[in-house]
C-alpha cells in the first residue's frame, strides 16, 4: 500500500521524435497511460514526431516495413509498394481490438485526459510551420529550455 | 440529538481494495468503496457510468477501457477524469465492484 502514496511518479514529460506508426504509439500510450494513474503528463513532439500532430499527416503515420529487423521480412520486400500500408493495416487491426485508438482519436483523448501537447520550436521553424499546421489539441510550439521549466521536478522519457 | 451511523458492509476484497467477486456489489457497497477512494457522493452521472461498466462486463466478460466508455458508453473523457480524479479507470472499476483493469489503455 505504502507505495501508492511514497514512490508515486508525480509528472512525466514524455518526447515523441519519430514519425513511423511504432515511434510514435509507445510515448501516446504511455503519456495515456501515465493520465489514467492521475499523473501530470507533458508530450513534447519534436523532429519527425511533429508528423504526430500535424493535421495533415496524423491520419497517415505508417510502420516502417525497411530497416526494421523486427518486422521478420526481407528488406527488399519491405520495399516493395504498399507493403508499409499493409502492414500497418493488419497492426492497426489488432490494435483497434484491444482498443487502442487511431492517432487522430489518441491525440484527442490523451488531450481530454489532461495531457498538455507541445511541438519543438527548432523542428517547427527547420520545417517552415505555424500553429495552423497542428491539431487544435497543440498549446504551443516552445523552445529546449522552456521544455525543461515544464518538466521540472519531473520524469522525462525520449522516445 | 443528531445520531451519525456509519454502516460498514461486510465484503470479500483483494489487497488492493477491488471485489473479489462482481456478485458480491451492492449499490450500498459501491457508496461505501466511492468514499473509500475520496468520492464523498455518486451522483446521477457517476452511476451511469457504473451501470454501463457491470453492463458492459457482464457481456462481454471484460473490464471496460476508457475508450469504450467514451466510445460506447457515451461519457466524454473530460467527464470520466471529472468523476474519477487521480485515476479513472481503476477508481470506476473499484465502485463497479470489478477487477483492477489490466489494459494498458
Amino acid at each position: 500500500m505504502s507505495a501508492k502514496t511514497n514512490g508515486k511518479i508525480k509528472k512525466v514529460s514524455i518526447i515523441i521524435s519519430k514519425g513511423s506508426l511504432e515511434g510514435v504509439y509507445p510515448g501516446l500510450i504511455m503519456g495515456n497511460g501515465a493520465r489514467m494513474e492521475g499523473i501530470e503528463v507533458n508530450l513534447f513532439f519534436t523532429f519527425f514526431g511533429l508528423e504526430t500532430i500535424m493535421k495533415k499527416r496524423m491520419n497517415n503515420i505508417k510502420v516502417a516495413t525497411v530497416g526494421n529487423p523486427a518486422m521478420h521480412m526481407p528488406s527488399m520486400l519491405g520495399m516493395l509498394p504498399g507493403m508499409s500500408s499493409f502492414a500497418t493495416k493488419m497492426m492497426k487491426k489488432e490494435m483497434d481490438k484491444i482498443d487502442i485508438p487511431p492517432v487522430p482519436e489518441f491525440i484527442e483523448m490523451v488531450h481530454a485526459a489532461g495531457a498538455k501537447l507541445y511541438a519543438c520550436r527548432a523542428t517547427v521553424d527547420m520545417f517552415h510551420l505555424t500553429m495552423d499546421d497542428f491539431t487544435g489539441e497543440v498549446e504551443d510550439v516552445i523552445n529546449v529550455g522552456r521544455f525543461y521549466e515544464l518538466a521540472a521536478g519531473g520524469q522525462i522519457i525520449f522516445t | 440529538m443528531e445520531t451519525n451511523e456509519v454502516k460498514t458492509l461486510q465484503v470479500e476484497v483483494n489487497e488492493e481494495g477491488f471485489l473479489v467477486n462482481p456478485d458480491d456489489w451492492t449499490e450500498d457497497i459501491a457508496a461505501q468503496i466511492a468514499k473509500q477512494e475520496e468520492i464523498d457522493e455518486l451522483t446521477e452521472q457517476h452511476w451511469k457510468v457504473i451501470r454501463f461498466m457491470r453492463s458492459d462486463f457482464k457481456e462481454r466478460g471484460q473490464i471496460p477501457t476508457i475508450r469504450r466508455l467514451k466510445n460506447a458508453g457515451g461519457v466524454s473523457i473530460q467527464d470520466i477524469y471529472k468523476l474519477f480524479p487521480d485515476g479513472p479507470a481503476k477508481k470506476a472499476a473499484k465502485i463497479s465492484g470489478l477487477g483492477k483493469p489490466q489494459g494498458c489503455v
